[in-house]
């Protein structure tokens, strides 16, 4: 518990391994504290509130992520609590972690995981549920939440994965649901009191006062009871003061949070070569298919003034070269068009690229990126139709014509931008062959289209498609997810559909993902606890880093699955393929999203319909419940401020400047 | 037809001044790349407000050159770049600012206004230090000896395009054993520029090669200077000193 660097030791491993900078720490921005930062009581009570960080996969991805940093930065500003960060470690660095008897470390102090109060982990996907067991096993911290003791560390999960925690329910010790600035804080706070006093009653007193807080789920405090066909019968407390059901947080005024004030810039590349802003947190364009957009209501916008601050400040902390515009649509903030001139003003002739991950499709987007581009390159734009025809639009409630979409490229390809990215999915609810195969049409009239519009044939249009995966707290929760053959067949027609017509054939390209390790995402969302069995299994038979293709092993998945699902009556095709019912227990019911589970089965009725269901942040409420049961609101402006001009960068060139 | 887009407005500013730069990359940053120091320094020059030169075009880049890093994984006391201004600036300062803006560890030494001719052509030879923990300060001194004694020893190293060989012996012009304070076993050496450059590990497997040395651990490498080589003084110059 001392908290003692092991880099002494870890120096020699560096040589042999691959990417070494990834382990060093000391980025810009980062922080080491003084592991006794918080001081003791009058009885020596150790006062200090430490948590260890980690985002499970490789540091290249983990290291941009902005949960984490944000909850890096708010912990350590609290003058008792410290934050270092942990990632996966690859597995070079796993052997040779074990040869010597090494354990899982943080990359900022180089302590052992083991020693912090708190191991926090952030799951953006649960394919990082192995990553988890490697940590905990490495930390020397025991896999089962039941076998651990005072001397382990809390582990508590967080990120979108926390909206059913059920499958890793026997390996973590609590879950965070929703915002985690505030929440986090609220956890220091009782760690901290239970500290003070010396910790009485252990750890199981400290998860108490945190279930009792109605905003932390602790697995270990509720029975859950099966019928005889394998479904759940009921999910209830074990004991007397633990709340039936669990909230999730939600930060209301995201201008009283402007964090990362500081981003870490990692020397190592990582898979976010910029900085991002957050401008607004939630949606409510209701894509029945998303669950980041469902579990994030309501939208609270962060005002102009406060985008162009944290923009500002956030440069002059890291000297990042581009700024992305970040939320889950970001052309839908009130401001938009003030924002993308004010800083497109603010940073002409500074070499600053400004970019808004654009999904919506519509010429108004297309503006936006002129602007935010007005002296840059134009390469590439991307888009989202989700869907191939209209009808299988209106199912996923994604409100597009394809008129709208040959409009939006049409003003793209005249703009100058050469490059077309489209999204879709295969396997929604209802889809036939059809319907995919019309992605394939799509595609050849947005090369046309393009084509006449920009006189020449310089352009491209990319074709990415996946399979889609039914998620906890959607109207598709209860919807059958396609096998992966038929994921695959219907795949391949539609390349072939692409690759038939000689006159665009070079002109399209066509980016897939296969249908297996969808299943095992599939069987990990809407898992139950009985599939704790079947992660642990898969790890112990060597399974790692599965959202990586060169790591993920579908037979390994499956053969663990017959193992860990044996007795149980259950198998992969019944968590995945099987519709579900309206009146089915889901594992996930008694953590609440704040959507009404009756709105939800409603929407679900409108999809199989077709009928569409507008966006409450332009029209009246459609009551899926989140703000009543929340107590929250849309938060949006328009604030009717600007952004004034201002010398933004090269502020301390005048202190060099000879005389 | 809509026309080819070209970029709007004036060109930029054009450069005024080249600094030549030694930097230092200590302690646990030895383990970043050359290209990890790219991205830091860049990041740097924008954070400290140096007026950077930049290429025009869509994607402008500021002017920077870099010459004959050493390998990841090894310290240095003397790594150099070019960089180019639009304005006239004191390099004194430009190096109190940029050392601010850099993460620790990877340290500025010091800022020169460019001579005329190449940096490339100054940077001749190395001089190297190698700490062997773990290893007898004699059986260093008798690995050493026999590989000084041979008059070539070819060594294999993995590049793009496939594996080369080539001598690691010659370049070599000095190397000196010795025990450091603390007591470790140490190795300094003048190691020449050549194509391929030979690399300190280079060195070590041409010294196992000849000798049947094997260390426990590989050896801890810092180069320690670079610059203008001199076969009659046997030593290696500053080359931002002054002609």
């Amino acid at each position: 518990m001392s908290g003692e660097s092991i880099f002494s030791a870890l120096e020699p491993l560096l040589e042999k391994v691959s990417k070494p900078i990834q382990y060093v720490g000391g980025e810009l921005n980062s922080t080491v504290k003084d592991w006794h930062v918080g001081g003791h009581g009058p009885g020596g009570e150790d006062l200090t509130v430490r948590w260890a960080l980690m985002y499970p996969d490789a540091y290249e991805v983990g290291v941009p992520n902005q949960g984490v940093m944000i909850l890096y930065e708010v912990l350590n500003e609290r003058p008792d609590a410290l934050a270092e960060r942990s990632y996966a470690v690859w597995p070079d660095m796993e052997a040779l972690l074990r040869e010597h008897g090494l354990p899982q470390f943080t990359v900022d102090g180089h302590r052992p995981i083991g020693d912090f109060d708190v191991f926090g982990l952030s799951f953006s996907t649960e394919l990082g549920y192995t990553n988890m067991l490697t940590a905990l096993d490495l930390a020397g911290i025991p896999l089962h939440a039941a076998d651990r003791t005072d001397e382990h560390p809390i582990v508590v999960m967080g990120g979108h994965a926390s909206f059913n925690p059920e499958p890793v329910a026997d390996f973590i010790d609590a879950a965070i649901v929703g915002d985690g600035e505030e929440a986090v804080l609220a956890a220091t706070d009782i760690i901290s009191e239970w500290k003070a006093r010396g910790k009485p009653g252990g750890r199981l007193e400290v998860l108490r006062r945190l279930a009792a807080t109605g905003g932390v789920y602790v697995p270990a405090f509720y029975d859950v009871d099966y019928l005889p066909d394998g479904r759940i019968q009921r999910v209830a407390p074990a004991e007397a003061g633990v709340p039936w059901r669990i909230d999730k947080h939600t930060v209301m005024d995201l201008d009283a949070w402007p964090y990362p004030k500081k981003p870490l810039v990692p020397l190592a590349e990582s898979v976010h070569e910029r900085m991002s802003v957050e401008i607004f947190r939630g949606c409510t364009r209701g894509c029945r298919f998303c669950q980041a957009g469902m579990i994030t209501r309501p939208v609270r916008e962060r005002s102009i003034t406060g985008i162009g601050e944290m923009v500002e400040a956030g440069l002059a902390a890291t000297g990042f070269e581009e700024v992305g515009l970040l939320s889950l649509s970001s052309a839908d903030h009130t401001e938009i068009g003030e924002i993308a001139k004010g800083l497109a003003d603010r940073y002409e002739g500074t070499n600053t690229g400004l970019s808004l991950p654009s999904t919506r499709v519509d010429a108004f987007n297309i503006d936006l990126a002129n602007e935010l581009t007005r002296n840059g390159r134009r390469s590439g734009l991307t888009f989202a139709p989700e869907g191939g025809s209209e009808r299988i639009r209106k199912v996923i409630n994604k409100m597009v014509t394809e008129e709208d979409l040959i409009r939006t490229v049409a003003a793209a390809y005249g703009a100058g931008w050469r490059q077309v990215k489209l999204y879709f999915m295969c396997g929604l609810p209802t889809e036939t062959d059809e319907d995919v195969l019309q992605i394939a049409e799509v595609a050849k009239r947005v090369i046309e289209t393009g084509r006449q519009v920009a006189g020449h044939n310089d352009i491209r249009c990319t074709v990415s498609i996946g399979g889609f995966i039914p998620k906890p707290h959607t109207p598709f929760q209860w919807a059958a997810q396609l096998g992966p053959e038929e994921t695959d067949a219907r795949l391949y027609k539609l390349r072939d559909a692409i690759r038939a017509d000689k006159r665009y054939g070079r002109s399209i390209g066509f980016r897939y993902h296969d249908g297996k390790p969808g299943i095992v995402e599939g069987l990990l969302s809407r898992g139950d606890r009985r599939v704790g069995r079947v992660i642990e299994q898969v790890w112990r038979d060597g399974g790692r880093f599965d959202g990586w293709s060169e790591h993920f092993s579908y037979d390994r998945w499956m053969a663990a699955a017959e193992t860990g699902l044996e007795g149980t009556g259950v198998d992969v095709a019944w968590y995945t393929t099987r519709e579900r019912e309206e009146s089915e227990v889901l594992p996930w019911d008694h953590i609440d999203s704040g959507l009404d589970k009756e709105w939800l089965w409603q929407d679900w009725l409108d999809a199989i319909d077709e009928t569409e269901v507008e966006d409450c942040r332009w029209t009246p409420c459609f009551d899926c419940g989140v703000c009543p049961q929340m107590g929250t609101d849309i938060e949006i402006g328009p604030t009717e401020r600007t952004l004034l001009p201002l010398t933004v960068l090269g502020s301390g060139k005048q202190d060099m400047l000879r005389s | 037809m809509a026309a080819q887009r070209t970029p709007d407005g004036p060109p930029p500013p054009p450069a005024v001044q080249k600094l030549r730069i030694q930097y230092a990359r200590r302690g646990r940053l030895r383990y970043s790349s050359t290209r990890d120091f790219g991205r830091a320094l860049e990041r740097a020059l924008r954070r400290s407000g140096v007026p950077m030169a930049y290429s025009a075009g869509f994607h402008p880049h500021p002017k920077i050159s870099y010459a004959n890093g050493a390998a990841t994984g090894a310290a240095s006391e003397a790594e150099y770049f070019e960089i180019s201004v639009t304005e006239q600036v004191d390099p004194d300062s430009v190096a109190t600012a940029l050392n601010e803006a850099l993460p620790d560890g990877l340290d500025i030494v010091s800022v020169v206004d460019a001579q005329p001719g190449a940096l490339a052509d100054r940077l001749q030879a190395s001089r190297w230090l190698l700490e062997f923990p773990g290893v007898e300060p004699a059986d260093l001194e008798r690995a050493v000896a026999g590989f000084m004694a041979q008059e070539h020893v070819e060594v294999e190293r993995m590049f793009k395009k496939g594996l080369k060989s080539y001598d690691a012996r010659g370049p070599v012009e000095r190397a000196v054993t010795g025990v450091s304070e603390d007591g470790c076993a140490i190795l300094t050496m003048v190691v020449r520029h050549t194509t391929p450059a030979v690399r300190p590990d280079d060195v070590l497997s041409a010294i196992a090669a000849a000798t049947s040395f094997a260390p426990p651990q590989s050896p801890k490498a810092t180069r320690l200077a670079q610059g203008i080589w001199s076969s009659e003084t046997e030593s290696v110059a500053d080359p931002l000193a002054a002609d």
